[in-house]
């Protein structure tokens, strides 16, 4: 008799089988222990939404052939650049703009931030580019290193930028940025408040889903464009692209820029959902979470789809938001959570590597 | 000719550039400290001490292909476990350690074997799977000392156990148990132990070759034996027996010995040079006696002896003193790591490390000798993470290994080592300048900005940038290689039109 399951496995592969069963029964057991579902669920949205552009900007890596981008860290820090700049300004408390309606501030405020933070990135990921197609064939490890690097320098550079704004320094005339600025003067929240509604205890945070789904799609119609189309091609296969008149080198570049530019804008929704922006060494891990998310999704470092980011992000994101109060309920007040991040996520990139080339010693 | 010589200098400094580089930064760093000698010195030997045995762990998987071991973390995690095990045990002292030791191989044989059997899974990606493995093995670190002992496995230990009873406390002391285990082995034990083992290795050999009915050297055999012994019998004679009392070696007595021994061992080899040549045999090989080198040996010997009297010199050279069984254990491991190379096992990692194919095609056991370096990487890196424990004498439980791959790297690759070469002399010379600006920046960058959270923020810089730089610089090389060749080929047709 033939095992009913074993098509699906196949289909989904067995780790995605695994985290999703394991997401069945977190819902299962915060059911059994009386949660609010609803509380929990919208909870899920908002990080869903959050979370969803750095995870987004996989995709192009992945296509245009560099692999998975464990450098996103160039981009973040060319998006965090900008919102300071916007916190220093002020940009949030314009009269002029507060004058129409304080949620336009804010929304001038946080989209400033992005553009300042997309013209930075894009200058950031053009280098980059040219560094990635110099190490072809070992690009993961260097990017992971480079993005390493790159979080280490700007921590020199965090302490010796000369913003003055009092959200921004340490009080009492210590030097440099502080640790975590509370966004909450300029643009906190003003995407997952924007036309926010409730259903009950469900709040479904529109602005912030429209926006992800927004930038979902531009990145859909990007791949699906003539330049997109062309990305995919090399990366698929650089040979045949090559032969076919596909300027390889270019198209890299072109997905490189755009996957950094995707973490810059991603970083700052990611900050104003989360209230704060994170300096120094809060950024270190973002690649690979966001890594982990889409390989979650059903991506491998050959291939990476839109869907594969929204299916990833919910379900890692959903672990996570469901995990910690249902872990909290076997053992108080621990990190088990926490743990089951750093085992899930970094499990979920070792299984796809493996699976690269799965080769025998005999090649 | 002088343009040749010239070529010749360029090409040294721009094959060293690594070092020089890092030479420069740390004499730059240390000026800009403003911290005497007398304070950098000290404190660099006792990290050399500390570290180096876990940079050694490295060379392995590097000869046999396998890149830049980032899954030492999970040796060191072994030791960890065996040591926090001991420790729960009561087992102290040097007596303590050794069983923490031994407890640590068979964990990290078995970590190793897994960590080689996945590396064969991803060839090629073995760095960035290693760095992950690394993160994923802290999850299940953290899930055993902080769920299992004392949620799963019941222990009661106050002093060990969070006061709940389930998980570890974040820091482990031992100062009553294992601090200074090794570092403190007397010279006069070490003697007396080397004496035993060279004694029981005589008889043992001689026993063999009896029972094997091969010809026994005996004059040969009596000698060596009497010249232990004589070593051992020098223990007893009143000053040297006081001299050997003490754990550790002023570094002024160990720049006297090391200038001594090197003109004994330069005299003994002319001597029997001098034996051969008049029985007619000659030398060969790079091993060949050359007296005009063996002078130069000397002369140097004399001029490191004479500089010891220069007073800034010698204040610096009479406030080191090394733990001596320690240095002994990291010289073990780099005479450890050369002779492996001279094995059957070392040379088909190597050709491992040079081709997969090739050694495939040579008959040679990819995948088991691949597996083989890590669980040799694995469990040296396991002693090394006990020895830099030892002499720290705190673990702090949940932070103490996060870090000493990427540290141990970093070290590796500012000797001038790379992807494809290390060797002990990268190790050593690495770990100098690393830990020089380790020990240096913070200050430096108190000096010079008026903070020395700068200075750290520097320091891990250079441990990142480094290792970026030496894997994109490793990557660049291997796109470039083919048109290299070519260059190659087209540069010889040139001259043979020539």
């Amino acid at each position: 008799m033939r095992n009913p399951l074993k098509p699906l496995v196949e289909k989904f592969g067995l780790p995605r089988v695994i985290i999703v069963t394991f997401f069945l029964f977190l819902v299962a057991a915060a059911g059994g222990f009386h949660m609010n579902l609803m509380q929990l669920l919208s909870d899920c949205l908002r990080r869903w939404g959050m979370f969803g552009i750095l995870a987004l900007a996989m995709v192009p890596a992945v296509q245009c052939g560099i692999g998975l981008n464990f450098g996103i860290s160039m981009g973040i820090v060319g998006g965090l650049l900008g919102g300071l700049i916007v916190v220093q300004f002020r940009v949030a408390e314009i009269p002029v703009l507060v004058n129409i309606h304080p949620m336009f501030a804010m929304w001038v405020a946080v989209l400033t931030a992005i553009a300042i933070g997309v013209v930075l990135a894009t200058g950031i990921g053009y280098l980059y580019g040219l560094l990635l197609n110099r190490v072809k064939g070992s690009e993961m490890t260097v990017t992971t290193y480079v993005g390493f690097s790159i979080i280490a320098f700007m921590n020199m550079l965090w302490m010796l930028l000369p913003f003055t704004d009092g959200e921004l320094i340490w009080p009492n005339a210590g030097k440099g940025l502080r640790n975590t600025i509370s966004l909450a003067a300029s643009f906190s929240n003003v995407m997952n408040n924007t036309l926010a509604f409730k259903i009950g205890s469900l709040t479904i945070p529109t602005g912030l889903l429209l926006f992800f789904f927004f930038m979902c799609f531009l990145v859909w119609l990007f791949m699906r464009s003539k330049t997109g189309m062309a990305m995919s091609a090399a990366g698929a296969n650089p040979m045949f692209a090559t032969a076919a008149g596909i300027n390889v080198n270019k198209m890299r570049l072109i997905g490189t820029v755009l996957s950094t530019v995707l973490a810059a804008v991603g970083i700052l929704v990611y900050a104003q959902g989360y209230g704060f922006m994170q300096l120094y060494n809060g950024p270190m891990m973002m690649g690979f979470t966001s890594v982990a998310a889409v390989l979650i999704g059903g991506a491998s470092p050959k291939k990476a789809r839109i869907a594969h980011v929204l299916v990833g992000t919910f379900l890692f994101q959903g672990i996570l938001a469901l995990g910690l109060p249902v872990a909290n309920q076997f053992i108080p007040e621990s990190n088990l959570s926490e743990v089951a991040r750093l085992i899930i996520s970094n499990g979920i990139i070792i299984y796809a590597l493996s699976q690269v080339k799965g080769g025998s010693g005999r090649e | 000719m002088n343009k040749n010589a010239n070529k010749k200098a360029l090409d040294f400094l721009f094959q060293n550039k690594v070092v020089i580089i890092f030479l420069i930064l740390c004499v730059g760093a240390t000026v800009a400290s403003k911290q005497p000698l007398t304070f950098v010195i000290p404190e660099l030997f006792t990290r050399i001490a500390r570290n180096s045995f876990i940079v050694l762990s490295l060379i392995i998987p590097v000869i046999t292909g396998m890149g830049l071991n980032f899954g030492i973390v999970i040796g060191a995690m072994a030791a960890q476990v065996a040591v926090f095990l001991t420790t729960y045990w009561g087992l102290t002292g040097i007596s303590g350690f050794l069983a923490t030791a031994a407890l640590t191989t068979p964990i990290a044989v078995f970590f190793g074997f897994l960590v080689g059997k996945l590396f064969n899974y991803m060839k090629g990606n073995e760095m960035i799977g290693g760095l992950v493995l690394g993160y994923f093995a802290d999850g299940l670190y953290q899930l055993l000392f902080l769920f299992i002992f004392g949620g799963v496995i019941k222990m009661n230990n106050s002093t060990l156990m969070i006061p709940t009873g389930v998980g570890v406390k974040n820091t482990i002391d031992f100062k009553d148990t294992i601090k200074y285990a090794l570092d403190t082995v007397p010279m006069l034990t070490i003697v007396e132990v080397a004496f035993y083992a060279v004694i029981i290795g005589i008889v043992c050999s001689t026993a063999f070759k009896l029972a094997k009915k091969q010809e026994v050297h005996w004059k040969v055999t009596i000698l060596e034996a009497a010249a232990a012994g004589a070593v051992y019998g020098l223990t007893f004679i009143g000053p040297v027996e006081r001299f050997l009392s003490t754990d550790r070696l002023l570094l002024l007595s160990a720049v006297e010995i090391g200038c001594l021994a090197t003109v004994l061992w330069q005299v003994f080899r002319f001597a029997k040079w001098k034996i051969q040549t008049k029985r007619g045999v000659e030398e060969s090989g790079p091993n060949r006696f050359i007296p005009q080198k063996a002078i130069a040996y000397v002369i140097l010997a004399a001029a490191v002896y004479g500089l010891t009297y220069v007073p800034a010199l010698f204040q610096v050279l009479i406030v080191v003193k090394l733990p001596v069984m320690t240095y002994l254990c990291i010289g073990a491991l780099c005479c450890f790591n050369n002779l492996l190379m001279r094995t059957r096992l070392g040379q088909n990692m190597r050709t491992v490390g040079q081709s997969r194919t090739v050694a495939n095609a040579a008959g040679i056991d990819v995948d088991k000798t691949r597996i083989i370096a890590m669980i040799f990487s694995t469990v040296l890196a396991g002693w090394g993470q006990l020895i830099f424990l030892q002499n720290v004498g705190t673990l702090s439980t949940y932070g103490a290994h996060t870090q000493v791959g990427q540290f141990a790297i970093a070290a590796l690759l500012v000797g001038g080592a790379s992807v494809q070469k290390a060797t002990n002399k990268h190790a050593l010379l690495g770990i100098v300048l690393f830990h020089t600006l380790f020990i240096v920046s913070p200050l430096a960058g108190k000096e010079l900005f008026g903070d020395p959270v700068i200075g750290e923020y520097f320091r891990v810089f250079v441990s990142y940038g480094v290792i970026a730089m030496a894997l994109a610089m490793h990557a660049w090389k291997k796109t470039e290689k083919p048109k290299e060749e070519e260059k190659e080929d087209s540069e010889d047709k040139s001259i043979a039109i020539a």
